[in-house]
């Protein structure tokens, strides 16, 4: 099972804890995850990627075994510790600074 | 007895204020979507208990959340915004032409018939519609060929952030937009009108008399005269009497006539409610005074209402959505501060009261009159 962590805010939306689980087919990828977190939860569709582009929202990161990923393409695959479970795919508001 | 519902809209969140005919004690309830921005927050005539919420956040992007017990609990309903067709371009603020980016709803109007039916109001500027309960939404996108190339974003955002259903027409609606001016459908939505004529920006524009580009913050009608409108634009209270062909300015004796939002009366269509504003530069009351003014005549002669508001040191602003007015027999008249406190008047604006304070800035109230 795939660990999805989640900020606050959309925790708070989708009405779970901090960390969901999630069976997601191999390659475990970004793209991959999301869909999968999205079926699941559809309230949280527009809310991490643009509906139309699919693209991440601006503010929002994505790290996971101490790497910042967001800015790695969508069908790149995640390290083999997320695949297995052993670390979360963690979805991030960005600092903002003030 | 009759009970008053009154819906806010805070920069972290949502608060429902209720109280009885008399409007002396308030039960504050919130805050709802705690940190989130909620820009509107409206309830359908023909439901009352059926609120719509526009949930917005930086991060996040848009939601947009449904009740259909007057706001005990809520459900995110469809957050698709999709611009129909190819989106095309507006004016950017280098003069260059820039694609139209969907950023949030400022403004969403129930259907006065259909139940399952609601408008929203978009920045980029564009006016959507829903006919399943906010499931899903459906642009008009006639609204931009009325000249949408031209239309060029203000210091807020280009948002479309005022919806006015004409009650004796289902296909006329009455739309304004920040920086581009104001609009008319008569055939539901399909074609659309630019009813700017009699506007006189002479700071804003370079044509001052221009089709469109005046900076329209707000107007509103009384459901009775729906070709009466009145308007608060950037500088200069106006008023239309056929329905936005020709406008004419009736600021009066105003000591400022900047401001944001303008009300009427429920039961007295030449009674109007306007809060001056300093300037565009100084977004504050004149002489630190908060003061609604009101014109019992249609505009033009205007008395300062100013008992239970603070008369000295108040730097608030009252934002183009945070003014609203209930239906009792003696009409309230509500609004809500960039400083968080929420006032109402009982008395059609002789006296008021606050009901909270300390809230985050107010970005929207609306009243819901319930028996």
């Amino acid at each position: 099972m795939i660990r999805v962590e989640l900020p606050f805010h959309l925790r708070n939306l989708a009405k779970t804890g901090k960390e969901v689980t999630i069976q997601v087919e191999e390659p475990v990828t970004q793209r991959a995850i999301l869909d999968v977190l999205e079926a699941e939860y559809p309230m949280l569709r527009g809310t991490i990627r643009d509906h139309g582009t699919q693209q991440r929202r601006p503010f929002i990161r994505f790290f996971t075994c101490g790497q910042d990923w967001s800015h790695e393409a969508p069908d790149v695959p995640l390290p083999d510790a997320v695949a297995q479970g052993s670390e979360p795919f963690r979805v991030v508001g960005a600092m903002a600074g003030g | 007895m009759s009970k008053v519902r009154v819906l806010v809209g805070t920069r972290k969140g949502a608060f429902i204020l209720t109280s009885d005919e008399k409007r002396e004690e308030w039960e504050v309830t919130g805050p709802l979507f705690a940190g989130f921005e909620i820009f509107h927050v409206k309830g359908s005539p023909v439901n009352p208990d059926r609120l719509y919420a526009s949930q917005t956040s930086g991060w996040f992007g848009q939601l947009i959340q449904r009740s259909d017990d007057g706001g005990k609990t809520w459900e995110p309903v469809g957050n698709e915004f999709a611009y129909e067709g190819t989106p095309g371009t507006h004016q950017w603020y280098d003069g260059t032409q820039h694609p139209w980016e969907f950023t949030r709803v400022w403004h969403l109007e129930p259907s006065l018939t259909e139940p399952e039916t609601v408008y929203a109001g978009v920045e980029d500027a564009a006016l959507f519609r829903s006919d399943d309960g906010g499931q899903s939404w459906q642009e008009l996108p006639g609204l931009r060929e009325a000249k949408g190339h031209l239309w060029q974003p203000g210091a807020g955002g280009m948002c479309l952030h005022t919806i006015i259903l004409d009650p004796n027409d289902p296909r006329r609606i009455f739309i304004a937009i920040s920086a581009a001016g104001a609009f008319r459908t008569d055939d539901g939505g399909q074609s659309w009108l630019p009813i700017n004529r009699g506007l006189k920006s002479d700071y804003e524009l370079p044509d001052a008399e221009a089709d469109v580009g005046h900076c329209v913050h707000n107007i509103n009608m009384h459901p009775s005269r729906p070709e009466v409108l009145f308007m608060q634009k950037h500088w200069d209270v106006m008023r239309s009497d056929n329905a936005g062909d020709l406008w004419h300015e009736v600021s009066g004796n105003l000591p400022s006539d900047f401001g944001f939002p303008i009300a009427v009366h429920a039961h007295e269509p030449e009674t109007i409610y306007v809060v001056p504003i300093k300037s565009d530069s100084e977004h504050y009351p004149p002489e630190g005074k908060l003061r609604v003014y009101r014109s019992r005549t249609g505009g033009n002669e205007w008395e300062a209402l100013t008992n239970g508001l603070p008369q000295s040191d108040c730097y608030v602003n009252v934002l183009r959505d945070a003014m609203a007015v209930d239906t009792l027999d003696s009409c309230g008249i509500y609004f809500g501060t960039t400083g968080g406190q929420v006032y109402v008047s009982a008395d059609s604006g002789d006296n008021w009261r606050l009901i909270v304070r300390d809230l985050p800035a107010v970005l929207s109230i609306e009243v819901q009159t319930l028996s």
